[in-house]
């Protein structure tokens, strides 16, 4: 047994890094490494950037134009990018529907859409969540009727992450509505600009514009933008929520989350000393920190056995519950530590280069919008409970 | 002991709630957020005519003469319909300081009314709730003094008529007086902006503004005793206002787990989650209980005991505020995300909350140190 990584990792892990130092725009560096909003062109060109290397799809194999990287340099991968203030990738096109599209679709759709995923061209949002669909993602009821050629999508789609921004859209959709909520569900590909699609903004108790409602109203989509099987949609999207699991933990962000927790404890004072030499502050901090090292290890194993080619099980329920409890807690302690500061809340603020008086320092000021923001962590992608379920069921057996 | 009101201090609570429950919507309030100022001069004639403004006023001054357990009530009631108006910084805190200095006898009458807010301005921007860390200084000057300094985060600075400012006097070692700065005194800049609750604060800066000799409230003795006492009196109305808000929040997210479905059921049939809102209420009561020891105790002469007694209710409710506002958004699911349900306008609240008057650490370490002794 041995936690070291392998000659060969260390030094994909220095070119990396090297890299990232090099490529990555300060400005977006900059933005990332103080938590500042990041525009749909900031995404765009490290994405481009990524892509002239040849990197920009870490989690794909060779075939499909990806560096065809081991579970463990995805993660040195990931670390890294995020370490050095790369922005994190949008993970829909990516991370979601490509590995989809990889299994289950056909050649024509697998040289048609990803190849633009890789390169950033089109980006893609996930149409999953409906307002009677969240947690119980089955009883979903977007209607698409098969009308020989093409489906006829009617119903509506909700907190679409960055939808404002996308070309396209995965979709579940309901095609039998006689059978087994399970059984009647398709997986349609969407393109945005179909007419009779509506996007509306939903704004967060952050006052950020992140997620949307989509509206279908009659809007024509050909079979061809089917992947796979017409009624066996739900099979593929289990499939790709059983998929992704290298950077569900969060360790990369949430190490340097805790790097500029440092950082801001350091600066901060209190009775006249800096607040990381509060011996009650400091213990907070230590205790995420032990936390991380913990879930880190547990990564790390988790990863190895993919290594293997054991199948990954639900042990990537673990890593979503600690993973993400621990970059909230490192939130609530970044709040914390600029004491009075926490409160001066100015969306303005979390624009860069915004040119205002600034309230108390300068790295209070998006801190109020971060903790707000996190909270989403223990609630999308499979809530803290239902993953708790999946724990006490399929680990457990109870 | 006894734990039941009086007819009178039921009749305020109703007054109060009711007031809260017809006219202070969450629509409504939404809109007051909008406005330029963030709060509403109606809102605020309206509770002067209701007699909130009042309450801490003494009666030969022309207000209730009522103590903490009713600012507590009044408080309760705020909380749960989320009031942006100066009430805690003026009618609680600048109203108690007032009477403490027995110095303003002719101001008491304009609060009560509502013809004059006043704020207290005491905290610096490196003094983190350390009360005894003011730099700001007042030094003569002909028949006045002139006073140099900063202040930061003055809750509703904005809103003020009237500036309470400290200032050293003698000195930088010297004692702290306090001084009634006019809004517009020349030289005075304050910067208001929103907080993350969506109430205002305002950094105040004084290069060196001239106030007369009148301005200044409380005589020789060092002032930061009647500080003290006037910030415990907020406190303790802060951890009220924190039970109405824990209140709301409670009963809605339990309303949300009746009615909303997944899995074919009310999510409220998930055990899982029945635990979770039975941790919340625990939460709420011991809050709840600590918040009448606050009010029942921030008045007292003795100044350990007082503070012990209020550090311990800030950590109770601080704590509270932490479970029940993220496990709130939490079992709301996406819709606890949103800025249009009240939701997430509680939990923010429930944040501020516990990060004013010292956080929950803060307080935590200062009863340590309170009860070591
Ligand atoms: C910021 C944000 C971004 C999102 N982005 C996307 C996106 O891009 N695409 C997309 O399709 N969706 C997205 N979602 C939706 C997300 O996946 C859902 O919010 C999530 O599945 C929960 O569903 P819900 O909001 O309807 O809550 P509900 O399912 O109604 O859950 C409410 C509460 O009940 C609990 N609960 C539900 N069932 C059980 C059970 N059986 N046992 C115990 N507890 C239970 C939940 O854990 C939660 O606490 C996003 C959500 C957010 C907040």
């Amino acid at each position: 047994m041995n936690l070291d990584l392998t000659p060969e990792e260390q030094a994909f892990r220095e070119e990396v890094r090297a890299f990232v130092r090099e490529k990555l725009p300060a400005h977006i560096r900059h933005k990332v490494m103080n938590g500042l909003h990041l525009e749909k062109a900031d995404h765009v060109l490290w994405l481009r950037t990524l892509h002239e290397k040849g990197w920009s799809a870490a989690s794909w194999p060779r075939e499909f134009g990806g560096p065809g990287w081991s579970p463990v340099e995805q993660y040195v991968f990931e670390e890294e990018c995020a370490a050095g203030g790369a922005p994190r990738l949008i993970p829909f096109g990516l991370k979601m529907v490509a590995p989809v599209i990889m299994a289950f679709g056909n050649r024509a759709q697998q040289e048609r859409y990803l190849p633009k995923i890789r390169s950033g061209e089109e980006w893609w949002c996930q149409g999953y969540s409906e307002p009677g669909a969240g947690s119980d993602l089955a009883s979903l009821k977007c209607r698409a009727e098969n009308r020989g050629d093409h489906y006829v999508v009617n119903g509506q789609k909700t907190w679409n992450t960055l939808g404002q921004h996308a070309d396209w859209i995965f979709c579940l959709v309901r095609t039998d509505t006689e059978a087994k909520p399970q059984r009647g569900i398709s997986f349609l590909l969407i393109d945005m600009k179909s007419p009779g699609i509506t996007v509306r903004p939903i704004i967060t108790l952050d006052g950020a514009h992140e997620v949307n409602e989509i509206w279908f109203e009659d809007v024509k989509v050909p079979v061809e933008n089917r992947v796979g099987e017409e009624n066996q949609g739900w099979t593929y999207a289990k499939f790709l929520l059983g998929h992704e699991r290298t950077n569900i933990a969060g360790i990369g962000i949430a190490k340097r989350e805790l790097a500029r927790l440092k950082r801001v404890a350091a600066a901060e004072r209190k009775d006249g000393r800096p607040l990381i030499d509060d011996p009650l502050f400091a213990a907070r901090v230590a205790q995420a920190e032990i936390d991380l090292m913990a879930l880190e290890i547990t990564n790390l194993r988790v990863l190895s056995a993919e290594k293997e080619k054991r199948a990954p099980g639900p042990e990537a329920s673990i890593l979503k519950i600690k993973g993400t409890e621990i970059q909230q807690a490192i939130s609530e302690l970044l709040l914390q530590a600029v004491g009075p500061y926490a409160l001066p809340f100015r969306r303005e603020a979390m624009a860069a280069g915004w040119q205002g008086e600034p309230v108390g320092p300068d790295y209070a000021a998006p801190l109020g919008a971060w903790y707000l923001n996190l909270r989403k962590l223990s609630i999308f992608g499979g809530s803290n409970e239902i993953q708790k379920n999946i724990i006490s069921q399929m680990i457990l057996g109870l | 002991m006894d734990f039941a009101l009086t007819e009178e201090q039921r009749q305020l609570e109703d007054t109060v709630r009711r007031f809260v429950g017809r006219d202070y919507g969450f629509e409504h309030r939404r809109a007051i957020q909008k406005t330029a100022e963030g709060w509403s001069r109606e809102t605020w004639a309206q509770l002067a005519d209701l007699g909130a403004l009042a309450v801490n006023v003494p009666e030969e001054q022309g207000g209730l003469g009522y103590g903490p357990v009713e600012t507590m009530l009044v408080m309760q009631a705020f909380g749960a319909g989320l009031l942006l108006e100066p009430y805690l910084a003026s009618a609680v805190i600048a109203t108690t300081l007032l009477r403490e200095t027995g110095a303003a006898d002719e101001l008491l009458p304009a609060l009560a009314s509502g013809e004059k807010i006043a704020v207290l301005a005491h905290f610096e921007p490196h003094s983190r709730w350390d009360e005894a860390a003011v730099a700001a200084t007042a030094h003569r000057y002909g028949d006045g003094w002139v006073i140099r300094g900063r202040k930061g985060v003055v809750p509703h600075g904005g809103a003020a008529d009237l500036l309470i400012v400290s200032a050293r006097t003698g000195g930088e070692a010297g004692p702290v007086g306090l001084f009634a700065v006019p809004r517009e005194t020349p030289g005075l800049a304050l910067a208001g902006y929103p907080t993350l609750d969506g109430h205002r604060a305002a950094e105040l800066q004084l290069p060196g503004i001239y106030v007369p000799d009148t301005a200044r409230l409380g005589g020789e003795a060092c002032a930061l005793p009647a500080v003290g006492r006037a910030l415990d009196a907020g406190l303790a109305a802060l951890c009220a206002e924190a039970v109405g808000v824990l209140e709301a929040l409670l009963a809605a997210t339990a309303e949300y787990l009746k009615t909303r479905k997944q899995f074919g059921q009310p999510i409220g049939r998930f055990q899982a989650l029945q635990h979770r809102m039975a941790d919340m209420l625990l939460h709420v009561e011991q809050a709840r209980s600590m918040a009448m020891l606050a009010a029942l105790r921030c008045a007292d002469p003795d100044e350990a005991a007082r503070r012990k007694a209020l550090s311990a209710a800030k950590v109770t409710v601080g704590q509270a505020c932490r479970f029940v506002g993220q496990q709130a958004v939490q079992l709301h699911g996406g819709m606890g995300m949103t800025d249009e349900l009240n939701v997430s306008h509680w939990f923010k609240r429930l944040t501020a909350i516990e990060l004013s008057f010292g956080d929950t650490d803060t307080h935590l370490q200062r009863f340590a140190a309170l009860s070591a002794r």
